[in-house]
């Protein structure tokens, strides 16, 4: 298998991406309620909803406490959320590799850009 | 598809976290397996992916909007098993964080937008590359239909959990034609931007589509350009 872009800027470009699209793309999104909210309303449902728990949390609602602009608060919640999505994705994935994995040895080759730890799993 | 909590009653609610709880350990157990070195920051790269598109809901008709689920974009790039896990880690972050869903409705929103999508859309994929070419081409395809199929999928499991535990009183018949209706066109969305994605993947780092590691190398790179044989 052939690859055009090597692993490590493949990530840094899927990165920049999703950065882009909640800094940028995330404040312009549609704000009319979502397929099962309207339903909800539609159907006579949505007086049931319940205010959620941690609606008084700092980044309740994608907004970051604080920062008055609206656009930019929620770009930076997004971008909040995009890192902490990643690094606990990370972890457990790197987790579930080191408790649940097995050796691979039909597996790619690393490419330049992987560590050289050895891949076998206790 | 976030449903707050008071959609649907206690009983069912514990249930549907039971069978939440039930399915990501599965995945957990299952997933080790198909993780190598890359496919760790590659997992925490579509959860992160998965988050920001979640953010961009799009419209549809009649005042209302969408946003991609993205249970079968990564499963298509990662298996069904890792797959369903991005989806699950971004809904407990939505919901954690950001006060996205409801505490009590985590497990029916883990259900319906992270093991139906990831899982049964996945099947779907898996039967639509049966008949489709076998060319990046038809990978895509399956990709972005599997994708709309698998948002029809999740509305009609929130549908049957209405019918089994939903505290208002509208009849299960409307609320479940409402849903699919609407969960149509946001599944034409849900098609395009997989479809999309998995194209631009494919046309970067084919060996990185899980759904795709059948293909021939020589179909997945004909028009190569720096050809680093791995």
């Amino acid at each position: 298998m052939r690859a055009r872009v090597g692993f490590g800027l493949f990530l840094a470009l899927g990165l920049v991406v999703a950065a882009g699209l909640v800094l940028f793309v995330s404040p312009r999104a549609s704000s009319e309620p979502d397929g099962l909210e309207k339903v909800a309303e539609d159907e006579g449902f949505i007086e049931g909803a319940e205010d959620h728990a941690l609606a008084d949390t700092p980044t309740a609602d994608y907004a970051v406490k604080g920062v008055d602009d609206e656009a930019l608060s929620t770009g930076l919640s997004g971008l909040i959320g995009i890192t902490i999505t990643f690094a606990a994705a990370g972890a457990l994935f790197f987790a579930v590799r080191r408790t649940g994995g097995r050796s691979r040895p039909d597996g790619a080759p690393p490419t330049s850009s992987d560590s050289s730890r050895d891949g076998a799993a206790a | 598809m976030h449903a707050p909590d008071g959609f649907i009653d206690a009983p069912t609610s514990i249930a549907m976290g039971a069978l939440a709880a039930g399915g990501v350990g599965l995945a957990l157990r299952k997933a080790g397996a198909d993780l190598d070195e890359k496919r760790v920051p590659l997992a925490g790269l579509v959860s992160a992916f998965i988050f920001a598109v979640q953010m961009l809901n799009f419209p549809v008709a009649g005042g209302t909007s969408g946003h991609l689920m993205g249970g079968v974009l990564a499963a298509v790039l990662l298996g069904p098993w890792v797959g369903s896990l991005c989806v699950t880690v971004v809904v407990v972050v939505q919901a954690l964080l950001f006060a996205d869903g409801g505490l009590t409705a985590l497990g029916f929103n883990v259900v319906n937008m992270a093991l139906v999508t990831a899982l049964g859309g996945y099947l779907v994929f898996v039967g639509l590359r049966k008949v489709l070419p076998k060319t990046k081409g038809g990978v895509v395809v399956a990709s972005g239909v599997a994708a709309g199929i698998s948002v029809v999928l999740t509305s009609l499991a929130f549908s049957l959990e209405y019918a089994i535990g939903g505290t208002g009183g509208a009849s299960v018949a409307t609320v479940t034609t409402s849903m699919v209706s609407v969960h149509v066109l946001i599944g034409i969305g849900e098609g395009i931007i997989t479809a999309l994605t998995v194209g631009a993947v494919l046309a970067s780092r084919p060996d990185l589509v899980w759904g795709a590691r059948d293909l021939p190398a020589a179909t997945l790179a004909p028009d190569d350009l720096v050809g680093a044989a791995s």
